[in-house]
């Protein structure tokens, strides 16, 4: 009897070696913002997810104006709107450069930016999104026709692809990054909402250390693996927030 | 009809069937409402869209689903979401068959400035300098002179550029032109604009092309290179 109870006992552990492994979550859940972004020093540089006030890591961004680290490098495609989003942390004036595309809705930037108060990087989109991406894919310069010929190629290196000026990008990594997705599980996976994607998978690759705030957390295997559109290794952080408040910046809505 | 209205809708005449395109924020936005439902196309917004749909129906705004203008819009059946690289990917990668964009100035040889107003205006060039260089057409609008009466197309531009020599045509309140290889040519002029007109209000050097004719009902009196 004995022996078919050993028997049975090692079949079981084969099939459960066999099968299909279950990942428990690595210990990246935090419950308290404040406790997400303590490490954050001065003269940190952070990049943020978002475009416009869409995808924008509310609480995160809340939670760094309430401990006030300044002297901040920024690195965002936007910098919110005057009483929100990176607009908050612009306003409360802990920002000491800023590396974006367009920031031509914030009237404070406009100030700051025209008094010296702040330094600014103007970077053409697709080149920012793309020195993000670099920075995170250990890429660290690239070529690219976009500036060329315009201010922004001064001082930079040119070369000739196929008859054709290219200008060189570097990429960027930040000490922290700061991303918003819509649902995530234990392990870091994230999965983004339409419009809100937009910067934030790249962000969640090229932060020293990325924190993650999601509408949603899942439990591990909720999310399919084929729809995973940030593994978690990029992330070593994640918390959930609620009642995003998700400001509208511009409603248009169909003539009747 | 304003000089807006003249301007789209001889914009949206360069948009064909099966055409990925990207319209600029501004004025380039609001060629998507003149669209002729028999036109089939892909509308791109390079903040992660392919397949912008109308604005909503009042009520059923999403926060999550904006334009490059951060506006609120729809996305059509079909439409695709992608993240910033993977847009720019597909503007740079000359993906885009069409992108259509405001200007400031345009320069003869094709150059376009659209991104600032040194120590006025310094919103920052957004995608436009991307856009000019991976579209596979550029056309411009813009109004023809600015408020002081002065002509926007010019020999040089004066303003910082977004790119150089990127300009396939440029479409005004008063006229069309292309760029080639051998200048800057008048195409067409808007109707009821005379040559001469365009002549007086442009800066910018040009030919003019044969099919502008008399036929066209338009005296030519000045001689043909300008």
């Amino acid at each position: 009897m004995s022996i078919i109870n050993n028997i049975i006992k090692i079949l079981k552990i084969k099939l459960i070696m066999q099968g299909v492994k279950i990942l428990t979550g690595q210990g990246k859940i935090i419950t308290d913002f404040n406790e997400a972004i303590q490490d954050i020093q001065d003269g940190a540089t952070i990049i943020v997810g978002g475009f416009g006030l869409s995808g924008i890591p509310e609480y995160l961004i809340l939670a760094l104006r309430e401990k006030g680290t300044k002297d901040l490098t920024i690195v965002s495609n936007n910098c919110g709107v005057d009483d929100w989003g990176l607009g908050l942390l612009l306003a409360n004036k802990q920002i000491k450069k800023m590396v974006a595309s367009y920031v031509g809705e914030n009237k404070i930037f406009e100030k700051q930016f025209l008094s010296g108060e702040l330094e600014v990087e103007l970077v053409p989109q697709g080149t920012l999104a793309e020195r993000i991406r670099a920075g995170g894919a250990g890429i660290p310069g690239f070529y690219t026709p976009t500036g060329v010929g315009t201010p922004i190629a001064e001082g930079k290196e040119h070369r000739l692809f196929n008859g054709r000026t290219h200008i060189l990008e570097e990429g960027i990594v930040g000490d922290f990054a700061f991303v918003k997705a819509w649902k995530g599980d234990p392990l870091g996976n994230l999965v983004f909402r339409k419009t809100a994607r937009n910067f934030n998978p790249l962000a969640a690759t090229a932060g020293r250390i990325t924190i993650a705030e999601v509408e949603h957390m899942v439990e591990v295997g909720a999310l399919d693996s084929d729809e995973i559109h940030t593994p978690g290794i990029y992330v070593q952080r994640i918390l959930e927030g609620k009642n995003y408040v998700k400001r509208i910046e511009r409603r248009t809505v169909m003539r009747t | 009809m304003d000089t807006r209205t003249i301007i789209i809708k001889r914009a949206v005449q360069e948009i064909q069937n099966g055409m990925n395109v990207n319209l600029g924020i501004g004025m380039p936005t609001l060629i998507a409402n003149e669209i002729p439902s028999e036109v089939h196309v892909l509308l791109q917004s390079e903040n992660g869209l392919l397949g912008i749909g109308p604005y909503p129906v009042e009520g059923m705004e999403d926060p999550d689903l904006i334009n490059a203008g951060k506006e609120t819009v729809t996305a059509v059946i079909g439409g695709s979401f992608f993240d910033s690289a993977e847009s720019f990917a597909m503007i740079r990668g000359g993906h885009i068959d069409l992108a259509i964009l405001g200007g400031m100035e345009v320069s003869e040889q094709g150059d376009l400035a659209n991104w600032m107003i040194p120590g006025k205006m310094v919103k920052g060039m957004g995608g436009a300098m991307d856009l000019v260089h991976g579209a596979k057409r550029i056309v411009v609008i813009m109004e023809h002179t600015n408020k002081y009466n002065e002509s926007k197309i010019k020999k040089s531009c004066t303003l910082p550029l977004t790119g150089q020599k990127v300009v396939h045509r440029l479409i005004t309140d008063l006229a069309v032109f292309d760029f080639t290889p051998e200048g800057m040519i008048l195409l067409e002029t808007q109707e009821g604009v005379t040559i001469d007109e365009v002549i007086e209000k442009t800066e910018a050097s040009f030919t003019i092309s044969a099919n502008l004719t008399s036929d066209n009902g338009y005296v030519q009196k000045a001689p043909i290179t300008t």
